[in-house]
């Protein structure tokens, strides 16, 4: 029980406290707050993008820049384990 | 208060991945604490977008009534993919680490530069 | 990683073409049901990771290797920003813009000439960004999968 191991006690024990005391005080599970947006996704989703499914008109046409970074992790994390393998052949 | 049992399954697995993060020796043990904090984040990110008695957000074949939101669900996608790319470059930083010092403990490993 | 026996082998060529369908199935109908490009792509690659398990990876990298599955990541890729940039030469001048489904789009002909008898609802631009990320999503994985089982194998000379 060296002084490491009594610190790592303390910060997951104060973690924990922070994580259930908000548990305790958000919203009713099933009741959200503020849904503006959402209800103006799902009343013109077939109208304005002409799509059936809510979840991929917000993925591709209303939040396209999150797809576009998304992709780029992607490309790099692939990069990044084919450069780790990589034998030189001499 | 009883309500709201998905917020303590979600401290649960945040818990017991910080818990494996820190007070493990294994390197593989440390990964899958990560993988277990994410797994926690994204369900959370779900249960953010719920509405009392509704349907998946799809026209085709649906049952009418309510919907719940969108655009939660298409954040968790997000998560989802980033998690399995940091997986996957955490794993061969973990073999080639192993092929170098040939042990896996985290007090053996890096430090002495003779 | 070596194969194995005869029998997974015949099991596995019975099933990787109805796996690889159903996954193509999802990438494609990804505006209409529960799908799209990412959750097609992961099925299809799962696929391609049976074939690579009952085969070994030795032979597996002799009949593929990964600068052919980079050339087709990279092709995904540039597919998905390409129908990004036409957003700026069609219709509202607008990067990543659905050009063909907007407000001034050249394609809007398609869901109003059937309006009210049976309702045609193909998104525009949609469909064409599920393929382009579906094929970046089966040629990362596969790729990610491949070179990790590859390198586990035990040379002859140990440096």
């Amino acid at each position: 029980m060296n002084k490491r191991d009594v610190l790592a006690i303390i910060f997951l024990t104060v973690v924990a406290v922070f994580l259930i005391y908000s548990a305790i005080m958000m919203h009713p599970f099933g009741v959200p707050d503020n849904s503006e947006m959402d209800d103006h996704i799902i009343d013109n989703t077939q109208t304005e993008v002409g799509a059936d499914n809510g979840v991929t008109s917000v993925v591709f046409d209303y939040r396209g820049f999150d797809t576009l970074g998304e992709a780029t992790v992607l490309f790099t994390a692939v990069a990044g384990v084919i450069m780790v393998f990589r034998r030189l052949k001499k | 208060m009883i309500y709201n049992i998905p917020y303590f399954a979600v401290i649960g697995l945040i818990i017991i991945g910080l818990y494996a993060v820190l007070f493990k020796r294994n390197l593989i043990k440390m990964v899958i604490g990560i993988t277990l904090i994410e797994s926690g984040v994204n369900l959370f990110l779900i249960t953010l977008g719920y509405r009392e008695g509704s349907t998946a957000p799809i026209y085709t074949l649906s049952p009418g009534g309510i919907m719940s939101m969108p655009v939660p669900q298409a954040l968790t996608l997000t998560s989802i993919v980033i998690g399995v790319a940091v997986l996957a470059l955490m794993l061969s930083f973990i073999i080639h680490i192993y092929r170098h010092y040939k042990t896996l403990d985290v007090g053996k490993i890096g430090g002495d530069e003779e | 990683m070596s194969g194995m026996s005869r029998i997974v082998k015949t099991m596995s060529n019975i099933i990787f073409p109805f796996v690889m369908i159903f996954g193509l199935y999802v990438i494609a109908h990804g505006h209409l049901t529960p799908g799209g490009g990412f959750q097609g792509g992961a099925v299809v690659a799962s696929a391609c990771a049976m074939i690579l398990v009952a085969y070994g990876s030795v032979w597996t990298m002799k009949k593929i290797k990964e600068k052919q599955l980079s050339i087709l990541e990279s092709l995904g890729a540039i597919g998905f920003i390409g129908l990004a940039f036409l957003g700026l030469v069609f219709a509202d001048k607008i990067f990543f813009d659905n050009f063909i489904m907007g407000p001034n789009g050249i394609g809007i002909i398609f869901n109003k000439s059937a309006e009210g008898l049976s309702n045609i609802n193909t998104a525009g631009v949609l469909p064409l960004m599920n393929f382009a990320v579906g094929l970046k999503v089966i040629a990362g994985l596969f790729a990610i999968v491949l070179v990790m089982a590859y390198a586990t194998v035990k040379v002859k000379e140990v440096e």
